[in-house]
């Protein structure tokens, strides 16, 4: 269905639904690489006009990807929940942001919200959105999560220890992770992401990490982030397999070209459930997904990117995930250019994933062929702060040694928490503090050599 | 036990110690780097990294923008193909430059039209088991360290009942450039030897990307990978070996991608069990029951 829209005596004209939020969207070149971009800024901000004054409902009667070829679009619309969607079930896209921004969408009403809202409607009125209100409504949003600690509750922050090796070399690892454990970070998880695809060396991994968890005494869980199928694998033949990670999309033909459809997810879940795991809660998927990989996979159907990715949410929340991270920079310049689209990309994706009822994580990143360096990463980190990301990544120095881009350093997380005040999850912090790693405040203490931490973790993992 | 020495200090002047002495907390682990070229033990001005560091990774960022941007000297490695004895053949993307390139990856995943007609017109009839692709992606540093040499250890390692067609040098190319130059040369398999993106710590890494029966429209999920190939990362002989072994797997199946499951001992250089962790990880599961 067309629709339209008049400014100063010229009538724009959008064919679709699709066509509306794609060129209501804030500039980026990945929706310019698809042909979906305004081609003005005058059309852009007509577009926005237009979705401004739709009815919310609109999203429920015109399915962006049709319902009949696409799973994505089937759990969306089943699972909707018109009770839930009653108290803005009235209103336009251009009131809903109104309403988010007000008092009444207070932390009990987002979270009752949460069934009734679309990842349409999310991406939809992110579209009105200026960055600050991204940021505003997002730290309304409460996400708590539990496996063996507890993820996002207010002021706090959890980091995911990342000790990534190029050739999964198990000393080089347990010297990232002892210098992570050192800085404070891993209460998020401590996810590896593997170089190899091969599974007896994704077994011995999963083996290292479940070591040092037992022995430490961690309050923390660990990843060996490989395809869905493999990890299955691993759980059959019975390797200590905590959290099960894999990148999802929003479109059925992203994820199929991903290796993966929603039955695979689900398998995979209850193959990690039957284990039992948690010792304080049952969340043990961990997504990543990143604005631009259905537009990659071919397989995006016209829509833009970032609505596309608020689709791939709808998966995620599905399945109840411990964490789950839009790793917004790494896909390359083709996608978000520069700076100023990433961090916009980054805001966007935290705000629709929180009021989707995601525990959203940040990898806050680029790639040496984008047009972007650390203080870009500077600003997103502190909004994305400011705003209440569940997560970030904790990288040494910010360097990736084995996927090639640069995430935010161990000492970020310290930054961030500085800045702002941030807390690790209780259960973590409280292991820091018996180590003698931080005071009671949280701060980072000094270490000298004959601290005794240094000495525990070191024989841990590298013995003499 | 391959061992990393430190990164080094390019900072010069600033090297660590000379700050004003009592602002930044040294990390008395500095001896784990040993381990690894992560940037450990980095010390702290408060909770921020100390200047000396901030300096060496401004630099490093630098290096690895500029890596970008250089274009790969295609005649010079044909010339050192064709003195291994390797027959050769030229390919070019739709991206007519570095710009293009970055901006539309749509155009390095297809071939220049004039670039596919040539190609047609120098196919074999017979066609090939195997066909190598060695291209620049996004680092043509990558293919100039390591290209010549891994290609000499694929053909060393050369099986009984493969051909190998001629390797095919493709510039701006994208990994799925690979499916239409195969499909064009009649490969039953092709190896995309790319350029990955460069990385502060490894502006040279080579990449693998295996797909059997290429043609356009074949997606990732479709391919096997071999990452991180340059000597510091996964050596030329292993990576050879790792390939030989996927397309054995690949020919049995007739198939890759996630449904090819890579059982090929996984123990990558230097992956030795966990030193600390003494009879904790299991043998190693070489069984093939779950291959499809």
């Amino acid at each position: 269905m067309p629709y339209r829209h008049t400014l100063d005596h010229r009538n724009w004209l959008f064919a679709d639904l699709r066509e509306v939020l794609a060129k209501a969207s804030p500039a980026r070149s990945g929706d310019q690489l698809a042909g979906l971009a305004a081609e003005s800024a005058v059309e852009r901000m007509a577009a926005r006009m237009c979705l401004a004054e739709l009815p919310l409902a609109r999203f429920l009667e015109e399915a962006l990807i049709p319902y009949e070829d696409d799973e994505v679009t089937r759990l969306i619309i089943d699972g909707h929940d018109p009770a839930a969607f009653a108290p803005v079930a009235h209103l336009t896209v251009g009131d809903f942001r109104d309403w988010l921004l007000s008092d009444h969408a207070d932390e009990a009403a987002l979270a009752a919200l949460r069934p009734g809202i679309t990842p349409e409607m999310a991406a939809a009125v992110s579209k009105l959105m200026r960055n600050q209100d991204l940021v505003l409504v997002a730290k309304k949003c409460r996400v708590v999560t539990r496996f063996r600690n507890t993820i996002g509750l207010p002021g706090r922050l959890s980091v995911r220890l990342q000790p990534n090796h190029p050739t999964d070399d198990a000393r080089g690892i347990a010297a990232a992770i002892v210098d992570g454990l050192l800085y404070g970070a891993g209460d998020a998880v401590i996810g590896i992401n593997p170089a190899s695809d091969s599974l007896p060396a994704l077994t011995r991994l999963v083996h290292m990490l479940d070591e040092i968890i037992d022995r430490l005494a961690l309050p923390t869980q660990s990843c060996v982030l490989t395809h869905v199928t493999n990890t299955v694998q691993m759980i059959e033949r019975g390797a200590p397999v905590d959290l099960v990670f894999q990148s999802v999309a929003g479109t059925q033909a992203a994820n199929a070209a991903f290796g993966i459809s929603l039955a695979t997810l689900r398998e995979a879940r209850e193959a990690a459930l039957s284990l039992k795991r948690g010792s304080l809660g049952d969340n043990l998927m961990y997504f990543e997904t990143g604005q631009g990989s259905a537009l990659s996979a071919n397989a995006h159907h016209g829509v833009d990117q970032q609505t596309c990715e608020a689709r791939a949410y709808a998966v995620a929340r599905e399945f109840k995930p411990l964490l789950t991270n839009t790793v917004v920079g790494f896909i390359g310049p083709e996608y978000l250019y520069d700076g100023k689209q990433i961090l916009r990309a980054g805001l966007e994706d935290h705000f629709c994933g929180k009021l989707l009822g995601l525990p959203l994580g940040c990898d806050v990143c680029y790639t040496n062929h984008a047009e972007a360096d650390q203080d870009d990463m500077d600003s997103l980190l502190t909004l994305l702060g400011v705003a209440g990301i569940s997560f970030i990544m904790g990288v040494p120095g910010a360097d990736d040694i084995m996927l090639n881009y640069q995430s935010t350093a161990f000492h970020d997380g310290l930054y961030l928490r500085q800045a702002l005040g941030l807390r690790r999850a209780p259960e973590f912090e409280a292991w820091l503090q018996r180590m003698q790693l931080v005071d009671e405040a949280g701060h980072a203490l000094p270490l000298n050599p004959a601290h005794p931490a240094l000495g525990t973790l070191r024989r841990l993992a590298l013995p003499a | 036990m391959k061992k990393r020495t430190p990164p080094p200090a390019d900072a010069g002047p600033f090297a660590a110690g000379t700050a004003a002495p009592g602002a930044i907390d040294a990390d008395p682990w500095t001896d784990l780097r040993r381990y690894t070229a992560a940037r450990l033990a980095l010390g702290r001005a408060g909770a921020s990294l100390p200047t000396a560091e901030v300096l060496r990774f401004g630099l490093a960022h630098a290096k690895a923008r500029d890596a970008v941007h250089l274009a790969l000297d295609a005649e010079a490695l044909q010339a050192a193909l064709a003195a291994d004895g390797c027959a050769t053949l030229r390919a070019h993307s739709a991206a007519a430059d570095r710009a293009s390139y970055l901006a539309r990856p749509d155009l390095g995943r297809k071939l220049a039209a004039d670039s596919a007609a040539a190609l047609r017109a120098q196919a074999d009839p017979a066609g090939c088991d195997l066909l190598l692709v060695v291209a620049d992606g996004l680092s043509s540093l990558a293919v100039e360290r390591n290209a010549r040499a891994l290609v000499a250890e694929i053909r060393r390692g050369l099986p009984a009942g493969w051909t190998l067609g001629p390797v095919v040098v493709a510039t701006q190319a994208r990994v799925a450039l690979a499916d239409e130059i195969g499909q064009a040369l009649g490969a039953r398999l092709v190896a995309m030897l790319i350029g990955e993106r460069p990385g502060l710590s490894s502006p040279d890494s080579l990449g693998l990307y295996l797909t059997w029966a290429p043609r356009p429209g074949r997606s990732d999920a479709q391919r096997n990978c071999i990452s991180n190939i340059r000597p510091e990362g996964l050596g030329h002989a292993e990576a050879a070996r790792r390939l030989w072994w996927l397309c054995e797997e690949a020919r049995r199946l007739g198939l890759t991608g996630v449904a090819l499951k890579d059982n090929s001992e996984g123990a990558l250089p230097g992956a030795g069990p966990p030193l600390a962790l003494p009879a904790a990880a299991p043998a190693p599961d070489t069984g093939t029951q779950d291959k499809q």
